[in-house]
């Protein structure tokens, strides 16, 4: 890392979070001008498009090699007031809370709540989706049996393809234009929808070229008072690229990425999509720009790293969309989760990988930043050289490649009806979704909390947190004579819950069809221009609808814990379970225990425990897989949590595989913490039994400390683990290196560490196994070893 | 036929007893007492009771189990655990061990285990201190794919004092078994003090320079895990004093046995 990346990632580091008012405010300027009432609801959005790109801040900083950001400097995150309004109390959570904090200005909050707030009011997509759901919806809600993804950000989750690595926006104009000329007035009824979308799309694609046009001019002055030499010379070149690009396809490797870096942020301005946007297979996209440049000798190794270096500062200097409501207060994090995918195979289904795979891979070692993220797509017939590159990385503790199967992949998202070319040229976004890049829109609608569904079993339709009846009636629990009885309950709550949240989802895409096009986003996605649709109305060739299962583990133990002890080995009545359960289990230990660690549980390859999960599975997948949506398109399940177990333990109460209260229940398709105990080839037996392949992804953790990975030795054993996984067409499967905080922790509770490895002295044990003097030596050591 | 057995451990991805991922089953009795035994869990031949017990392999969820270290297990409830993982094993060119204790000491048993995985084609791995007959090692040659050997001392007394026998069958044996067609690795524990002496060392080297199919050395330096087995067991720990050797010693050890041009790994 040169000085001058040392610089700009430094600034970035230091750049304060804040809340900025700008987009929200000319947003509001556009539509209050009654410009937006002379026309149609995608032309108003497009013009308003055009407002913001035309009057938003230009921010040049310092030595940098891209230009352009989200709000007038890094880090300036604006609102959208469209979707969602922020109000006082939420500016002053976003203020004041002592981790992923926004500050505000005076000025941004009078803008916001004085100009932007009352105008928008009675009039957001959260407010109408709120508006148009049902009572029974709201309840489940409440309750936690689901959260809702599209409640204050809009449908995202998709991914750019090569296209604009090929074609100019002045390319797409052409196609648009071609598009409205073949419309049918005579047959088509839609011809005139069509026409609006697709003049939407065009204005947007203006609105673009207008953007980097503003920074070209800009640019151009500041090389004239430049002093410096060299520098004056990038920002000549700079100017240049902004005149090309977006208008035209690129020609180099720094036109590409900078022809990026504007579409980011159209997107990312147009709407807050989830899963904000990225550029999906860079090393597939970059590799031809790289090789001509370098030939020509327009670009040196060290020129085209530095290049990528400092883009992904550019990232790093979008935080997430601050959040409103209750989000606002639990809400985490500032990644936005774009996911850079590195491997993987070509669109003839070969291996993929190449110079760029490896630089990407060197990149985001050296800049170990926050954003974006990235993933290694690894398929049997990628080299174990790529693997063994992301692992020296993952060894850092960093947490990041995570790794994929792209054979997995191309599987789930053929058996879903793509085409396998398609697929080859897809891959995985936001956490672990798979999707066919810049073909398919795959929303993900929200997360279901799946031991939530055998709480309100056990309590007949009832949610004993909020006292409501919220679910049907399937009896009494405590008169089920056999475990299938009680499984028929749980599938029927199962079926009405996942009922009540498809009918929201129904009506709430809808809601964005009619109400919150996003004809630039439209301009980037097959075949929306074709179709001449929105993004947002099934213009996508592909068009998917995900309810993401949460608590797989969870769900697994508990009802594991209720067949071994209720019904087969008659330990405890179904009664006492139960009282056990409303009691959090008193201070009845020995109980508990008996729940805890003598009960078959998932993670351990114990056909017992692993048979219900497959069962969860099946119901899971039946009640939701092959639903058709309003896009033409169908609802697919996966298994990931982000931090939502945490939120879901917090509604539940105590469950019957000895989880207390509140405690978070488990994540993605990792076992319960500490339920596993024979050691990472079970856990991933275990996690194999489920048919990743009829789902668009899962997500499964695993703990190691930094010192198992320190030998190549090592790194070899990871290697074999997850070719092994992948052969079992384990979809995904991202590794904790963890630390000596962890480690001290593990000390303090070892009931919750019980899976976790460390390398003693030429050997591996359990860590909570090993005496505390050892404990406290391993510690020591890994405090070394730890970065 | 013996189709049970006593054992006191399955441990799944076993990345340090042979190649590849393994599981190693450890078979409870061993005839010696090495002063740094690190599972003296594994010397009795029968099931016992301890406090405490960290014992995993205990998939019968039987509360009774929990602090008794060993258990009688069938041959075909072993074969159940060991095939779960056979997709690794391929993967990584990996197998089962069996350890110890001293798994020869339940012959028949071992004879079994070992049978039962060439039917189904798992590469298999004893882990032996050499203190069995030499008919014993006859049984199994056919079966076993690597033999993972310890030499620990070279003078007989001395190895009569720190692991109470005599290392002149160990020695015989292992002779007979290089001068067949196999895969040996022996392993050798760095025990401060006891085992690293200069000329242990130099009669070690010159021991395996007479060896053939030495296929890799592992040197096993000390470590002070065992420590709280011993006090849950309560048994005396005669090398509580003992302090782990550090990386550079170890270093100075592995380039003197450099010089017979064998692969050497630093643990196992």
């Amino acid at each position: 890392m040169n000085e001058r990346i040392k610089k700009l990632r430094q600034q970035s580091l230091d750049a304060v979070p804040t809340l900025s008012h700008e987009r929200a405010q000319l947003l509001t300027d556009f539509y209050k001008s009654g410009e937006a009432q002379k026309h149609s609801i995608p032309v108003a959005r497009a013009l308003s498009f055009k407002y913001i790109l035309e009057n938003k801040t230009l921010c040049v900083n310092e030595g940098e090699l891209f230009v352009g950001e989200k709000g007038p400097e890094p880090k300036a995150t604006p609102t959208y007031p469209e979707l969602c309004i922020h109000s006082e109390q939420d500016i002053d959570i976003l203020h004041n809370r002592s981790k992923v904090w926004f500050r505000s200005s005076e000025e941004t909050r009078d803008v916001i709540l004085k100009e932007v707030a009352p105008f928008w009011k009675g009039k957001s997509i959260r407010e109408k989706i709120l508006e148009e759901v049902d009572e029974q919806w709201l309840d489940s809600y409440k309750a936690g049996v689901f959260t809702e993804f599209m409640e204050q950000r809009a449908p995202g989750h998709t991914v750019g393809d090569d296209k604009i690595f090929r074609k100019g926006m002045l390319d797409f104009k052409k196609e648009i234009q071609e598009s409205i000329a073949k419309l049918d007035f005579y047959n088509d009824t839609e011809a005139f929808a069509k026409r609006e979308e697709l003049r939407a799309m065009e204005i947007s694609a203006d609105a673009l070229i207008t953007f980097a046009k503003r920074y070209s001019i800009l640019l151009y002055e500041l090389a004239k008072k430049e002093k410096d030499k060299r520098r004056k010379n990038e920002l000549e070149t700079l100017a240049g690229i902004c005149e090309r690009v977006p208008a035209n396809a690129p020609r180099t490797f720094w036109e590409a990425l900078q022809y990026y870096w504007f579409v980011h942020l159209g997107v990312t301005t147009e709407l807050n999509t989830w899963d904000s946007f990225n550029p999906g297979r860079l090393d597939q996209h970059l590799q031809p720009f790289y090789k001509r440049d370098v030939e020509s000798g327009l670009l040196t190794e060290d020129q085209a790293r530095q290049l990528l270096q400092s883009f992904w500062v550019k990232f790093n200097n979008q935080p997430a969309p601050p959040k409103v409501g209750v989000t606002a207060q639990e809400s985490n994090t500032y990644t936005d989760f774009c996911l850079i995918n590195v491997g993987g195979v070509t669109e003839k289904g070969e291996d993929a990988t190449n110079d760029m795979s490896y630089m990407i891979l060197d990149v985001i070692e050296e800049m170990r930043l926050l954003q974006p993220s990235s993933m290694v797509q690894v398929s049997k017939k990628n080299p174990d050289r790529l693997l063994k590159r992301a692992l020296k990385i993952i060894k850092t503790g960093y947490g990041q490649p995570s790794i994929f199967n792209t054979d997995a992949i191309i599987q789930e998202l053929t058996r879903q009806g793509k085409s396998i070319i398609d697929a080859r040229c897809g891959g995985a976004s936001g956490c672990v979704e798979a999707g066919a890049f810049g073909k398919e829109s795959y929303i993900l609608t929200g997360y279901f909390n799946i031991p939530k569904i055998l709480e309100i079993t056990l309590n007949n339709g009832v949610d004993p947190r909020t006292q409501k009846k919220i679910g049907i009636d399937t009896g009494n629990s405590e008169k089920f004579n056999s475990f299938d009885e009680l499984y028929d309950a749980f599938e029927k709550q199962l079926n009405h819950f996942i009922d009540i949240k498809i009918k929201g989802n129904l009506i709430i895409e809808r809601i964005y069809a009619e109400y919150m096009p996003a004809p630039f986003l439209s301009i980037l996605v097959d075949d929306c221009i074709e179709k001449g649709k929105d993004y947002n109305a099934g213009g996508a060739r592909y068009n998917s609808s995900y309810i993401q299962g949460v608590g797989l583990g969870t769900i697994t133990d508990s009802l594991s814990s209720i067949k071994f002890h209720v019904f087969d080995k008659k330990n405890f009545s179904m009664k006492e379970m139960i009282e056990l359960l409303k009691n959090n289990f008193d201070d009845n230990k020995e109980a508990r225990d008996k729940f805890l660690f003598e009960t078959p549980k998932y993670g351990n390859d114990d056909d017992y425990a692993d048979d219900i999960t497959q069962r969860v599975f099946e119901s899971y997948f039946k009640a939701v897989d092959g639903r058709p949506n309003t896009k033409g398109g169908h609802f697919r399940i996966d298994l990931l949590p982000t931090t939502c177990h945490v939120y879901f333990g917090s509604v539940l109460g105590a469950t019957p595989d000895g989880r207390f209260a509140k405690e978070p229940v488990s994540e993605g398709i990792s076992p319960v913490q500490g339920a596993d105990v024979h050691g990472p080839t079970s856990v991933i037996k275990s996690a194999s039994k489920i048919d990743h392949l009829r789902t668009g992804g899962t997500l499964l953790n695993q703990k190691f400390t930094p010192n198992f990975l320190e030998t190549d030795d090592g790194i070899e054993k990871i290697l074999q683990l997850i070719r092994t996984y992948f052969r079992l067409d384990g979809h995904h499967m991202q590794f904790n290196v963890v630390d000596a905080e962890v480690l001290k922790k593990a000390q303090k509770h070892p009931e919750k560490y019980r899976d976790l490895i460390v390398r003693v002295a030429g050997y591996s044990d359990y860590f909570v196994d090993l005496g505390e003097d050892l404990q406290n030596e391993i510690i020591r050591r890994t405090e070394h070893t730890g970065y | 036929m013996q189709n049970s057995g006593y054992i006191f451990d399955i441990k799944k991805y076993s990345v340090n007893d042979g190649p590849g991922i393994r599981t190693t089953v450890f078979l409870k009795g061993c005839p010696l007492t090495c002063w740094w035994c690190h599972n003296p869990e594994s010397r009795g031949t029968e099931p016992e009771k301890v406090d405490n017990c960290s014992f995993r392999w205990n998939l019968s969820h039987d509360p009774a189990q929990r602090n008794i270290i060993g258990s009688k297990v069938a041959v075909s409830e072993v074969m159940k655990e060991i095939e779960k993982d056979i997709p690794f094993y391929e993967e990584s060119k990996g197998g089962v061990t069996f350890s110890g204790g001293e798994p020869m000491l339940q012959i028949d048993f071992l004879y079994e285990l070992l049978s039962s995985c060439k039917k189904n084609d798992i590469s298999t791995a004893i882990d032996t201190t050499g203190y069995a007959s030499p008919a014993d090692f006859e049984k199994i040659y056919d079966i076993t794919d690597i033999f993972l050997y310890d030499l620990k001392l070279m003078d007989e007394k001395l190895h009569y004092e720190y692991c109470g026998v005599s290392n002149k069958l160990i020695h015989d044996n292992l002779r007979e078994l290089s001068s067949r067609d196999t895969k040996i690795i022996l392993r050798l524990p760095i025990i401060p003090t006891i085992t690293d002496s200069e000329e242990n060392i130099s009669r070690t080297i010159e021991f395996i320079s007479s060896l053939n199919n030495i296929r890799e050395i592992d040197l096993l330096p000390f470590h002070s895990t065992a420590k709280s087995k011993y006090e849950r067991m309560k048994i005396m720990n005669k090398v509580i004093e003992l302090i782990p050797p550090d990386k550079k010693y170890i270093n100075e050890i592995k380039n003197k046995f450099s010089e017979l041009g064998i692969p050497i790994k630093i643990g196992g």
